[in-house]
């Protein structure tokens, strides 16, 4: 098996932290991983995105023009990011910032208002959380477990951040499990 | 040791140090920024060195005198900043120094642009700098190879007193992946009894590269060739797959590249096209009598790169041309796609049947 | 109906790439003016350096060429030593003159090559993400210099107006800044009079502008105003260092070398 996701949004919406996340229980829990991630000038507050790759098989390619996923936290990255997408895969869509839907009928979509259910937890910026925590809701990739304990590991210096950032993996976690069911 | 996921540079940086890479001179340049970052912060740590200088010339001409000095040290750059290191590589073969050079290449030529590419195979492999030598090239194609071959590097480095390059691309700088950072153990190094440390109890020594006398100047060239000669003899390494299957095309790659294949392979094979990776892991020495076996029951091969194609030359001259060598290659920074390999082979053996009705 | 502000002919109608608030389109503007005041656009070649105003020729309406790291000043020599006639400007970042490319500027200044200089000194590299530059403040902190630029390691800031000042070739070497209004009226003029006397092949001109860089900074583009002002108007003194009409033989002839 071998999943590949591209978060992506606006410089400073913390998709590159997620993915970071994400690769780094793979690699806890003894899978293959990769992180990639854009860089360069148009990273100057414009968009930005990585590609994260989990897999049992050693990963050959690190890049993908058709991941099998996508995390989307606005409208720019929807609708770059949309259209490769293999069929049969999740798009987790920020619907806090992005008011359309992806025009594909062959793929599920996991619509969040994350930063609205951030901003209720108590902090606007953790809505990357809320897209991780559904990411991996919809697709259960990693168990919710390990990526909790890698979170609190993250904010162990900043243990105040810990709950919210939770608290928003949870909730992120219970709308893209509601998907699967 | 547990495995940690760490950016390309970091990595690269942490096992720099590993290795006994303690001095360190550089100059800001993207992709590779992250490594004097890293150091930065790291080196005062671990009593290392290192300094933020005002040019790359600078830099490259500090490695000459810190490694005439006697100590283990190294850079890192990217493509412009190399080109602007050649004056003083040239020196240090010369002077037959050792010191290692990371080269996370962007694209160019000139400013060029800063997406990974591996526009300057021919600038490392073949030279780069005036005169006859040869520097020892090393290309990663994963962050734990790159972590495996610092300690190489700097090892061949002292044991043959020649500069060492490490070719990456900026995906091998900017890419995170677990690593583990192992023990490595190598045989004793020959004293540095030639180096400029002070000549207490012995003659004094002397660094130099100037040889006015045509004689002597041609007994060093002949003294590097000998030197080039052993280390291909016993530094080539190369590292395949899917060989031990039927194959009728042989593709040839190095670092990123090489497993871009590696996908587009596992793809053509379940299509029922058997293809094989060769991957050489030293660009110089290149190993050319691995490559020629392998060619055998190709019907031809395939370069892949991330330039124009300027491998292609020393993969016909390992095969002696006796087999057609094709190339894919994509610039400025766009990188091969596994599908657009899976189409350029089909297209090729397509042609081949062509061809020969 | 009279217009009271229009774009400069010599400034392109182009977005620029820079951060919000960065100081760099200021300066351009101020460039844009002064050539289309003394009527030089269209002999003016500018020269983009290698760091965030590399793309400046599209911002400009008129001819560019876009040098090597460090290298505009040699470019600039190249240009006017082919063509006197044109108006030849080198724009260059604190990293690429001061640093990369110190040598070329010194030699440059020393030959009294006939071009403009208009230097930006942001106390740090912009474009590469915030490393240490020739020009950081001591104490600062800088992704290479995460514990603060230390002068015992480093050395101290260069000061290059200073350093070009002491070179005995006539030159217009004067230093302003560009984060307030009063200043920014005083650097205008300057950059006025750098062209003027390149126009009238008089000398050697030099403009450096402090600037800002709110993102590698870390700050607002507010608070960097203000940082600017409180940390490096101290250390870089706005003045003029050389005037070929105030100081027409600036330096007597010292005694050795000058043996005529
Ligand atoms: C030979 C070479 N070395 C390094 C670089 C990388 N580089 C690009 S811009 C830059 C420095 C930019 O800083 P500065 O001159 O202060 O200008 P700013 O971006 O702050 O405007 C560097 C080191 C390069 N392009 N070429
Ligand atoms: S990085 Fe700094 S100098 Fe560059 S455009 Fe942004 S604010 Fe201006």
């Amino acid at each position: 098996m071998q999943a590949e996701v591209v978060f992506a949004g606006f410089g400073g919406q913390g998709v590159m932290l997620a993915g970071k996340l994400l690769a780094e229980t793979g690699m806890v829990l003894g899978k293959e991983v990769v992180w990639l991630p854009s860089y360069g000038p148009e990273m100057r507050g414009g968009t930005a995105n990585c590609t994260v790759i989990v897999g049992d098989e050693p990963i050959a390619s690190p890049i993908v023009r058709n991941p099998r996923d996508v995390a989307v936290m606005n409208r720019p990255s929807l609708d770059k990011f949309c259209p490769l997408m293999r069929p049969v895969g999740v798009a987790v869509v920020n619907k806090s910032l992005i008011t359309v839907d992806p025009d594909r009928d062959d793929i599920t979509v996991v619509n969040v208002p994350a930063n609205q259910i951030a901003i209720e937890a108590g902090t606007g910026r953790a809505a990357n959380m809320v897209m991780l925590g559904a990411y991996v809701g919809a697709t259960d990739i990693v168990p919710f477990e390990a990526l909790v304990e890698q979170v609190k590991h993250q904010f162990v210096k900043k243990a105040k951040l810990i709950p919210v950032n939770v608290k928003c993996l949870e909730e992120g976690y219970r709308l893209g499990q509601k998907k699967r069911a | 040791m547990a495995k940690v996921l760490m950016k390309g540079n970091e990595a690269i940086a942490e096992a720099s140090i590993r290795a006994g890479g303690l001095y360190y001179f550089g100059y800001p340049i993207t992709p590779q920024n992250e490594v004097a970052e890293y150091l930065s912060r790291r080196m005062p740590e671990v009593g290392g060195t290192f300094l933020q200088v005002e040019s790359e010339v600078a830099v490259s001409n500090m490695l000459y005198g810190a490694a005439g000095a006697g100590v283990r040290c190294w850079t890192t750059s990217s493509s412009p900043g190399i080109s602007l290191m050649m004056e003083a590589l040239s020196y240090i073969a010369a002077a037959e120094l050792p010191c290692v050079i990371v080269n996370i290449m962007r694209t160019g030529p000139g400013l060029g642009g800063i997406l990974p590419s591996q526009g300057d195979y021919r600038q490392a492999v073949k030279g780069g700098g005036h005169g006859d030598y040869r520097s020892i090239v090393y290309a990663p194609a994963s962050l734990q190879e790159a972590v495996e071959l610092m300690p190489l590097a700097f090892d061949r480095a002292d044991r043959y007193r020649t500069p060492v390059l490490v070719l990456g691309d900026g995906m091998i700088g900017q890419m995170m992946e677990p690593v583990e950072f192992r023990e490595h153990e190598f045989p004793p190094l020959p004293p540095k009894d030639w180096a400029t440390d002070g000549c207490k109890g012995r003659k004094p020594n002397v660094v130099n590269s100037l040889y006015l006398d045509p004689v002597k100047e041609e007994e060093l060239n002949r003294k590097l060739v000998a030197k080039y000669e052993e280390i291909a003899r016993k530094e080539m390494k190369s590292d395949e797959y899917g060989t031990d299957k039927p194959y009728r095309v042989l593709l040839v790659a190095y670092g990123t590249t090489a497993r871009i294949c590696r996908t587009a392979i596992a793809r053509l094979a379940e299509e029922g096209i058997g293809v094989a990776l060769f991957r050489p892991i030293t660009l110089f020495p290149f190993p050319a009598a691995r490559l020629k076996e392998l060619s055998r029951p190709a019907e031809f091969l395939l370069s892949v790169e991330m330039s124009t194609g300027q491998m292609v030359e020393d993969i016909e001259l390992a095969v002696r041309c006796r087999k057609p060598v094709h190339f894919y290659g994509r610039q400025g920074g766009l990188v091969p796609t596994p599908e657009e390999v899976v189409d350029e082979v089909k297209r090729l053996l397509a042609g081949a049947k062509g061809g020969a009705a | 109906m009279k217009t009271i502000f229009k774009r400069p002919e010599a400034l392109a109608d182009f977005p620029t790439h820079y951060c919000p608030g960065c100081t760099h389109g200021i300066t351009h503007r101020l460039i844009a003016e002064a050539l289309d005041e003394l009527g030089l656009r269209e002999r003016a070649v500018g020269i983009a350096p290698v760091g965030c105003s590399v793309l400046a020729f599209n911002y400009f309406n008129f001819d560019f060429q876009q040098a090597a790291h460090g290298r505009a000043p040699a470019l600039a020599t190249g240009i006017k030593r082919g063509r006197p006639d044109l108006i030849a400007f080198a724009y260059q970042g604190d990293g690429d003159l001061a640093s990369i490319g110190m040598a070329e500027i010194i030699h440059a200044a020393n030959r009294g090559e006939k071009f403009t200089v208009i230097f930006i000194n942001n106390a740090i590299y912009g474009m590469t993400g915030g490393q240490m530059a020739p020009t950081t403040m001591p104490g600062q902190v800088t992704t290479t210099s995460p514990f603060g630029r230390n002068v015992e390691d480093v050395g101290y800031p260069f000061r290059m107006c200073e350093l070009l000042a002491s070179l005995r070739t006539p030159a217009f070497i004067e230093r302003v800044a560009v984060h307030r209004p009063k200043y920014i009226v005083k650097a205008r003029k300057a950059i006025v009079k750098a062209f003027r006397y390149q126009a009238e092949n008089r000398c050697f001109g030099f403009v450096e502008c402090l600037s800002t860089c709110p993102t590698n900074w870390g700050m607002t583009p507010h608070k960097a105003l203000d940082w600017l002002e409180e940390n490096m108007l101290p250390y870089y003194p706005l003045r003029n260092f050389k005037d070929p009409e105030t100081d027409e033989n600036p330096e007597p002839a010292q005694g050795g070398g000058d043996a005529s």
